[in-house]
């Protein structure tokens, strides 16, 4: 628009999605944790076809080989094998499964959980509000790592028990960002209007306040699927998470920390993955805030 | 005729932006004596708040600021470095903003907040600011102003906070004071004092005064001169009474068409009003901003528009020589 | 107008709002007056402006005509039936407000179209074929341009926006609209666009309007009766014709004082309301004006005032009480 033109009541500004298209390109963060997690992603869907190997398969002659910049590797086993014989690759795809799986799972029970309680708290208010920050500092009063030890400790270590107790320890987060974002919405004068349009409850929870909070969930459920990551790694590294043989990073460290002072790559590739997949998804995450924040809304 | 205070040549506020330049203030000139209140009205985005700003030398860094002359007090403001302009902030010239409630710093006392400026540029002892202190809030219209300098903002009401800010701003004296829509946020019997306050301590104190409002009635009944900006330009300037008694220009004819006046224009009657929107200031500018929404309009208003001025130095930038056969 | 024999189309009797307010962490709570025994009728296509100053009260009224909350005691009565202030869904049918602020008042999220039409889904009124016509008819009635309907709240002006709003509250084709401030975030030249619209409308639909403004300018043009509210209280109550040219409380007439005509040769007016608006969870005692009144007697300051009432209206006063008068 070069010149003052009667045109210029004419709509200028581009609507909300072409806006956030743009904003998400033009953010160079985000485009490389979208880029990273999307091909970790796929990894994880067709281990079978890329790893070559069954990641279960021991073979005791061919233990701890080196990987391939390493003199004496095997060009069978591009990552080396583990001190079973395990091909390397094979264990470390397949671990991307078990990682994105917790991550995902862990974070939408959790994310479930908050959001349910979070908007309660926020909407209604009152005694609903009190007994749910109550919870809340009941929940941030226990130390989540030793919780979770002591539970799995008791129910023994499988994927289902480190997932349903991160799913249920990790909503913290959620309930408090989902309470004060409802509450910055809740008292705007278009969920005033739907009231007196005659919206039921529901309604105006769902199509008018849960639109306009729900870029706040993602950044949320982003963080925390990185943190439920890092804890089952964490976990199984103490021999309380997931159990051997399956092939988690965690695990994959904590097998090769006994070898560390003489075979650093055992615990240095699965440690690689795990940043790399945890700093993807916070970029993600920290991207999809920075897009979707009010104030970067032009 | 003694030096005007304040004299602004070709003020112009650019923004920049991703591809373009949005020209936010489009070359504006005008003088201010002492004891004279200046208004400056406008509609949103007509550029008025950040004229006021940018005198003061607080536009966010992004904004490029030029002018040909911007002389305070013999001062060249554009050329002062960042020190030199918190001298003369606070000190020889001062501002007060719209919210009382943001302006305000919740985490200390009035007393606090009214001696900070005073210990600053005049390095006065406390004892002695909080006797100016004092001696301004008594001035502002407080009574127990002792008592009030140990309270903090929120235990204040809208118009108390507002006369603090005032008391704030005078504290040092200045010469010039600039207000950006002081009342807006007021209730009108609130305004009504506050204004009034404003008007008085001006005359008392000899000051300058720009007030930056949107609110006509208040610009009639405070104005010595008055500049009516339009897209980022001022479009008409003069005295109160020949702005409102003889406007020139068809955006100040129609701003005056557009209020409801009690006594004036007929109730449930149709008021004036200017069709269209403000239009977009992102790339270069030409002729009259004002064409798309005018009237009058005529193929030779898309063509730079030269100002025309009056001896009495009223002035307004249209083509139009008769306009005034079209009363308002 | 026979104001007497007709049944007023909306009425308010004796509504009383109270909140319990805590001061500090460990305080008891204290009752807040917000709204004391409101009272007021509003006949078909009456406009009653009501004025006051912040805090007074009349958003807090405004919230429970539109149901949003519930008073503390009183009844709202519509067609001489009683509102059950729960009954939400009924009320939206003829009764919908439009609000101070264009820019938090439309859903950021949804298009035009959706906006506009959400009262006629949530009371499943048509298919979508003729909710889209209904939505046209809208656009054009309030004058925006049919291409907006795909647009979003973002993408339009201060002044489109509440034309989106009126838009959405008169779909539903209501009889009364609750306009709380409708313009006052606006600029003066969209103000006059939105008035005009507003004063069109009412003709064209035989609408009735409960005018909220503390912009008594605008109330003067578009009412055609004013209630004048001071701390949760009608102090009084005129035909606005009748209040503007004879105001009669001491609050009014500096109400009145402290309107900015444009007018140069006029300086700021002194409108002796010399303290500042008390705090309603403490009002002042007998008269709660009588504090910042000029025309203060003894009486005032120990007795609440009479209701006396004239032709078409009431104000309650001590001066117009014969026992006060001299």
């Amino acid at each position: 628009m070069g010149t003052v033109s009667p045109a210029a009541e004419e709509i200028r500004a581009p609507s909300p999605a072409a806006l956030l298209r743009r904003r998400i390109f033009g953010h160079y963060g985000l485009v490389f944790g979208i880029t990273v997690l999307f091909i970790i992603i796929l990894i994880a869907l067709f281990a079978p076809l890329l790893a070559g190997h069954d990641p279960y398969s021991q073979d005791l002659l061919a233990r701890m080989k080196p990987p391939f910049w390493m003199n004496g590797s095997d060009p069978d086993h591009i990552l080396g094998t583990d001190h079973l014989g395990r091909d390397y690759l094979a264990r470390l795809l397949y671990g991307a499964r078990i990682s994105l799986a917790i991550g995902f799972i862990a974070a939408l029970i959790s994310g479930l959980i908050g959001t349910a309680m979070g908007v309660a708290a926020g909407y209604f208010g009152g005694r609903v509000d009190l007994v749910v920050t109550f919870l809340i500092n009941v929940r941030l009063a226990m130390p989540v790592v030793l919780v979770a030890l002591a539970v799995v400790a008791i129910l023994g270590g499988s994927l289902h028990v480190v997932v349903t107790v991160l799913g249920l320890l990790l909503w913290d987060r959620f309930a408090v960002v989902m309470r004060s974002s409802v509450l910055q919405v809740r008292d705007l004068e278009y969920v005033n209007a739907a009231k007196a349009i005659g919206c039921s409850t529901r309604r105006i929870i769902l199509s008018e306040i849960m639109p306009n909070i729900v870029n706040n969930l993602i950044v949320v459920a982003t963080l925390e699927m990185a943190h439920a990551i890092l804890l089952e790694a964490a976990l199984s590294f103490l021999g309380l998470g997931v159990q051997p043989p399956t092939p988690s990073w965690g695990l994959m460290i904590s097998e090769g920390k006994q070898m560390m002072l003489f075979e650093p790559w055992l615990i240095a590739i699965p440690g690689i993955a795990l940043f790399i997949l945890v700093l993807a998804i916070n970029l993600l995450g920290d991207g999809l805030r920075d897009v979707t924040a009010p104030e970067n809304r032009g | 005729m003694s030096d005007p205070i304040l004299s602004v040549r070709n003020l112009t506020i650019d923004i920049p932006m991703s591809q373009n330049t949005m020209h936010a203030v489009r070359g504006i000139s005008f003088d201010l004596k002492r004891g004279e209140t200046l208004c400056i009205v406008g509609e949103s985005g007509s550029g008025k708040s950040l004229t006021s700003l940018a005198i003061m030398g607080l536009l966010s860094k992004k904004l490029q600021r030029a002018a040909t002359r911007l002389d305070f007090a013999g001062i060249d403001l554009m050329s002062q470095k960042l020190r030199q302009m918190r001298d003369l902030r606070g000190n020889r010239m001062a501002m007060i903003f719209q919210e009382p409630m943001t302006s305000l710093n919740p985490a200390y006392t009035i007393g606090d907040q009214l001696a900070e400026a005073y210990l600053l540029h005049r390095k006065a002892t406390r004892v002695q600011a909080r006797m100016r202190a004092i001696e301004l809030l008594g001035k502002v219209g407080i009574t127990a102003a002792e008592n009030r300098l140990s309270q903090y903002p929120h235990q204040l009401s809208g118009g108390l906070r507002q006369r603090v800010m005032i008391a704030m701003a005078l504290m040092c004296e200045p010469e010039l004071i600039i207000a950006d829509e002081p009342t807006t946020a007021l209730d009108v019997t609130i305004q009504a004092q506050i204004l009034r306050l404003l008007a008085d301590l001006q005359r008392e104190m000899n000051m300058a005064m720009i007030l930056v409002t949107h609110d006509l009635g208040v610009v009639a009944r405070v104005a010595d001169k008055v500049a009516v900006m339009y897209a980022g330009e001022v479009v008409e300037q003069g005295t109160a009474k020949e702005i409102f008694g003889h406007p020139r220009h068809p955006y100040t004819r129609g701003l005056l068409r557009c209020i409801p006046v009690p006594g004036r224009s007929k109730p449930g009657e149709h008021l004036g009003s200017i069709p269209g929107m403000v239009p977009s200031l992102v790339g270069r500018v030409k002729g009259c901003a004002f064409r798309a929404r005018c009237d009058v309009a005529e193929e030779a208003c898309t063509a730079a528009i030269p100002e025309r001025r009056m001896e009495s130095g009223h002035a307004w930038r249209c083509i139009h020589q008769a306009a005034e056969r079209l009363s308002p | 107008m026979t104001r007497t024999t007709t049944r007023p189309l909306l009425e308010l009797a004796a509504i009383t709002k109270t909140y319990q307010v805590k001061q500090g962490l460990f305080a008891k709570a204290k009752p807040l007056n917000a709204l004391g025994g409101v009272s007021l009728c509003l006949h078909k296509k009456d406009v009653l402006g009501l004025v006051g100053e912040s805090g007074c009260g009349k958003s807090t009224l405004a919230k429970i005509l539109l149901g949003l909350e519930a008073p503390t005691a009183g009844k709202v009565l519509v067609d001489g039936k009683e509102i059950d202030p729960r009954e939400r869904r009924h009320l939206a049918r003829r009764l919908q407000p439009i609000f101070q602020d264009p820019y938090s008042s439309l859903n950021p999220r949804k298009s035009i179209e959706d906006i506009i039409a959400l009262p006629l889904v949530v009371h499943d009124i048509g298919d979508s074929a003729s909710r889209s016509q209904a939505v046209a008819r809208m656009l054009d009635l309030v004058g925006l341009p049919a291409r907006v309907r795909r647009g979003y709240p973002n993408q339009l002006s201060g002044g489109q926006r509440q034309r989106v709003a009126i838009a959405r509250a008169l779909i539903m084709k209501p009889e009364i609209v609750v306009c709380d401030e409708p313009t006052s975030a606006l600029d003066v030249s969209v103000q006059a666009q939105i008035l005009n619209l507003l004063g069109d409308l009412r003709e064209e639909l035989g609408l009735t309007y409960f005018f909220i403004s503390h912009n008594l300018a605008v109330v003067e043009h578009l009412a055609t009766r004013v209630a004048v509210m001071y701390l949760g209280q009608i102090v009084e109550e005129a035909a606005a014709a009748a209040l503007f040219a004879n105001p009669r409380h001491p609050y009014t007439k500096a109400l009145l004082e402290s309107v900015l005509t444009p007018d140069p040769c006029l300086s700021v007016p002194d409108t002796h309301l010399g303290a500042s608006y008390p705090n309603p969870i403490s009002p002042p005692s007998g008269c709660r004006f009588h504090p910042r009144c000029a025309q203060v007697r003894d009486i005032c300051k120990t007795t609440p005032p009479p209701r006396i009432g004239n032709e078409g209206g009431h104000v309650d006063c001590h001066l117009y009480s014969g026992a006060a008068a001299h």
